[in-house]
């Protein structure tokens, strides 16, 4: 066939754009010297040393992993639910709402985010509510939970998206099949619907958690720039000291924590063309 | 069918004809890289107004964050703004450019004071914009007693009422002062000292902040800050319960001043730009705009009185004899960034 | 009864969780006072501002303009190559299959560093055309993704048969292929435009020379307090993006109306 040759732009880009680009990373992180200055570069380990050595940066990863699972969880139990009721809904219906869920994407992420600034502050809508019942206000912001919920808030909808478009496409004769066997809700749910739905799960939770682990927007607005993650020590490598070494040697640890986590759910997940049609 | 393709066709042609509108400008160009929130904004239209020329206007937050923009280029910029010790580096990296004093006729206008000084001692790259001291700012109302030292910040009494600067020379200094250190210790047991303070300061710590620290503290999220002078102002000024305080460990005196990048592609523009910002009139719109304090002594008098006679901007010698201005700390600079990662690691 | 309530009380809370922000946003919008948090009565100033305020239209403008070229360049370059994708085989389509993962599973950080590395080994200025070309990067396999299935979807015989019968394979491609797989290229470019839009992290690190998008100039924002002018301005985009939406729910029903 002569579509083959279609795809010669597309090599040419993808080499240009992704491939060398990635490769200049590995080469930044396995080299030391001036990050601007090409000649003084020298092959070592000491970016990569630097940051296994020391429990400081460790710990940074850590816990990037933890917020990130953690927002991962909720997001799925918050979700599979939802995704589920909607699924159920009379088609018309069901496009509406699942339509309200991307309506919020199309708003500025930032200032999405920056809106919970108004509802969470000291003196903000949430706390005022609170005084008004007279009690005493709660710290909202600048911990931990004030990240979670940024992350399940921007994220929530890439879980019930692929999660809903799976769950609209099961055979309903499979699942009335398995009630004229005599299953009961709970067991048909359990055995039939949930394992056909996994596809869309396993999309979801990377789609949840890739973004969560590597945010460092989120942290710095409802986190105060406190305790760093992963990708703030990244962007402050290349943006504040300088050190594209030590800041390309975390991209790729990132990077390939990522690569090993998706290859281990991927096993899951045996539709693996079918996952980006599935996003929406 | 139909009807995509020619929608195609419509935004293709559109694109076009928006990004040749786009090309056709050809006014000069000047690239203004500032602090954020350090300008009256009016003030560069009436530059654009007073010399034909277009000023392209970006802001950084840190000095730090000027550096690597600058270094790493890929952006040219003819006018930039860094403090004494960020320019100390540059000049000693070679990356500034001589500025020709005849094309800057303002430059008399510039106080005795703020010439001559260590980081530039001939003036030859360098004119004086603002200048200022770092100190604590409270809120009276929230705070019972009149705070005077750096380790108040450390008083557990305010736990998660204490924003930091998110800057890795003020906050450091910070510290250090509050051991007794000089704030550009080279001594790398101290520059330790000063890490394990910060992290043991961290659970008291509300949050870590650039300019949003001002909004911060004007609305009462928080009761205590550590603020840029001029900052004060700005902040008294909204919120009058908020008081300013010089330390008495002692603090840094510093100076950000005008000097224009050896890649610099419009120099006679960035020339004409310094002098303007030079010129009394506009020094004291910006001075008065910004609350930051002006260089320019013929500029301070045309601000209002109360602002000439307020301590916070113009504090007497008495209350500056006991401060520091920062230097350029040279071949250990990594040892700052590796200490300032690593506190902002510290969880 | 009392499960269908859990249900809907539950649909409500979800919701109320999603759109709690963005109401905030449009109210405040209103807001006579700069502070967040207080209202202090009801005002339109904030949107006679927003049209005087040209740091915040220039932005604009910039997203627009990327958002559009990059959504259209990436539609076109990825539907050829999902076309030439799909009619690869073997070992060279698994690895273009992967590298064209590459970007959707890499944090956007990882491909914003990356980029930034490329910009500045090859020594381009920082700019609109770096920002543009990060955009189209990250948005193509998005659209290869989106037509892939189509094309599985389409029965393989139906361009060969159209050849057998004479057409030439661009007239196949024109009159076979495209019209088959138009919905997912139409999907693709919507997912292109909503991501370039939406896209913060990317842009910050592949701009320069005061080129700045929406984001951009927002997170500089948040830094000293959101001016309410940006709140103005996303209430009008959330309307504007709304009406877009329903137009193009109301033209897909009366289509399925014909169709039905």
């Amino acid at each position: 066939m002569k579509f083959k040759r279609f795809t010669i732009p597309y090599i040419l880009w993808l080499s240009l754009f992704i491939v060398i680009p990635l490769l200049l990373i590995v080469f930044y992180a396995l080299s030391s010297g001036d990050s601007q200055n090409f000649s003084t570069f020298e092959f070592s380990f000491a970016s990569l040393e630097r940051f296994f050595s020391s429990p400081v940066y460790i710990k940074v990863l850590i816990r990037s992993v933890r917020l990130a699972v953690v927002s991962t969880v909720i997001c799925l139990i918050l979700g599979y639910p939802i995704a589920y009721i909607i699924s159920k809904e009379n088609p018309k219906k069901r496009n509406v709402l699942i339509l309200m869920f991307v309506i919020p994407m199309w708003m500025n992420f930032l200032l999405r985010t920056y809106a919970w600034l108004t509802l969470l502050g000291k003196s903000g809508i949430i706390n005022s509510i609170i005084m008004k019942l007279g009690f005493q206000p709660l710290e909202l912001l600048y911990n931990d939970t004030a990240i979670l919920l940024g992350m399940v808030y921007n994220f929530l909808p890439f879980m019930v998206l692929p999660i809903f478009s799976v769950l609209t496409k099961i055979d309903f004769k499979l699942i009335e099949a398995a009630e004229d066997l005599g299953a009961n809700k709970i067991t048909t749910f359990r055995r039939v619907v949930f394992p056909l739905s996994l596809p869309g799960v396993m999309t979801g939770i990377s789609m949840v958690f890739i973004p969560a682990v590597s945010t460092f927007v989120i942290s710095d607005l409802l986190g105060g720039s406190k305790a760093s993650l992963i990708g703030n020590l990244i962007e402050q490598q290349f943006r504040y000291t300088g050190d594209w070494h030590f800041g390309s040697a975390m991209s790729i640890i990132l990077m390939v924590f990522i690569l090993i986590t998706m290859a281990l759910t991927s096993k899951f997940d045996k539709e693996k063309e079918g996952e980006g049609g599935g996003l929406w | 069918m139909k009807k995509v393709k020619s929608i195609a066709l419509l935004l293709v042609i559109l694109l076009i004809s928006i990004s040749l509108a786009a090309c056709g400008e050809d006014k000069p160009k000047l690239n203004v890289y500032n602090w954020g929130d350090y300008i009256d904004m009016d003030v560069l239209d009436q530059f654009e107004d007073e010399f034909g020329i277009e000023v392209v206007y970006d802001t950084f937050a840190t000095n730090e964050d000027l550096y690597v923009k600058l270094k790493q280029g890929g952006s040219s910029y003819d006018v930039i703004f860094p403090s004494e010790y960020m320019i100390e580096r540059m000049v000693r990296e070679d990356l500034l450019e001589k500025i020709d004093k005849a094309n800057i006729p303002n430059f008399d206008k510039i106080g005795e004071q703020f010439l001559g000084l260590e980081y530039d001692p001939n003036n030859e790259y360098s004119v004086p914009y603002m200048w200022g001291t770092v100190g604590i700012i409270y809120n009276k109302t929230m705070v019972n007693e009149p705070l005077d030292s750096w380790a108040d910040l450390w008083n557990e009494q305010y736990a998660g009422q204490i924003v930091m600067l998110k800057s890795q020379r003020d906050t450091l200094a910070v510290a250090l002062k509050k051991l007794g250190y000089s704030l550009n210790s080279r001594n790398e047991k101290e520059l330790e000292e000063a890490k394990a303070e910060l992290i043991k300061q961290k659970p008291l710590v509300l949050a870590y902040m650039g300019d949003e620290i001002k909004d911060a503290l004007i609305s009462g999220e928080a009761a205590i800050g550590v603020v840029w002078s001029g900052d004060a102002v700005a902040m008294i000024r909204e919120n009058p319960d908020l008081a300013y305080v010089i330390p008495k460990e002692g603090t840094n005196l510093w100076f950000d001043a005008m000097v224009i990048p050896k890649n610099a592609q419009n120099k006679e523009a960035a020339e004409k730009f310094i002098n303007f910002m030079t010129r009394p009139d506009i020094a004291a719109k910006n001075a008065d705009y910004i609350g930051y304090s002006s260089p320019v002594p013929e500029a301070v008098k045309l601000l209002p009185e109360e602002v000439q006679n307020d301590p916070v901007s113009y504090p007497t010698a008495e209350e500056i004899e006991n401060t520091e201005v920062f230097k350029d700390p040279a071949d250990i600079i990594q040892v700052y960034d590796r200490i300032w990662t690593e506190i902002t690691s510290e969880e | 009864m009392v499960n269908k309530i859990l249900k809907r009380f539950y649909t409500f809370l979800i919701f109320l969780f999603l759109y709690a922000p963005i109401i905030v946003l449009i109210v405040f919008s209103f807001n006579n006072s700069k502070s967040r948090g207080v209202w202090n009565g009801f005002t339109l100033k904030w949107y006679i501002e927003l049209f005087k305020d040209s740091q915040v239209l220039k932005a604009l403008y910039n997203t627009i303009l990327i958002a559009i070229s990059s959504s259209l360049i990436s539609t076109i370059l990825g539907t050829i190559a999902a076309i030439g994708i799909f009619y690869m085989n073997g070992f060279s389509k698994k690895v273009i299959l992967n590298l064209n993962y590459m970007p959707v599973l890499n944090p956007d950080i990882v491909t914003a560093v990356s980029l930034m590395t490329l910009y500045r080994f090859l020594k381009i200025d920082f700019g609109l055309l770096t920002m543009l070309l990060s955009h189209i990067t990250f948005c193509i396999p998005y659209v290869v993704l989106s037509v892939l299935p189509k094309l599985k979807q389409m029965n393989k015989h139906l361009p060969e048969a159209a050849m057998d019968l004479g057409a030439t394979p661009m007239y196949a491609l024109r009159k076979v292929i495209i019209p088959e797989i138009m919905p997912g290229i139409i999907t693709g470019g919507l997912m292109a435009f909503t991501l370039s839009i939406d896209d913060f992290v990317i842009s910050f690190f592949n701009t320069g020379h005061g080129v700045s998008n929406l984001s951009i100039t927002i997170y500089s924002m948040a830094r000293r307090g959101i001016n309410p002018v940006i709140n103005a301005l996303s209430t009008l985009m959330f309307i504007g993006m709304l009406i877009l939406l329903l137009i193009i729910n109301k033209r897909a029903d009366i289509n399925n109306e014909e169709r039905g």
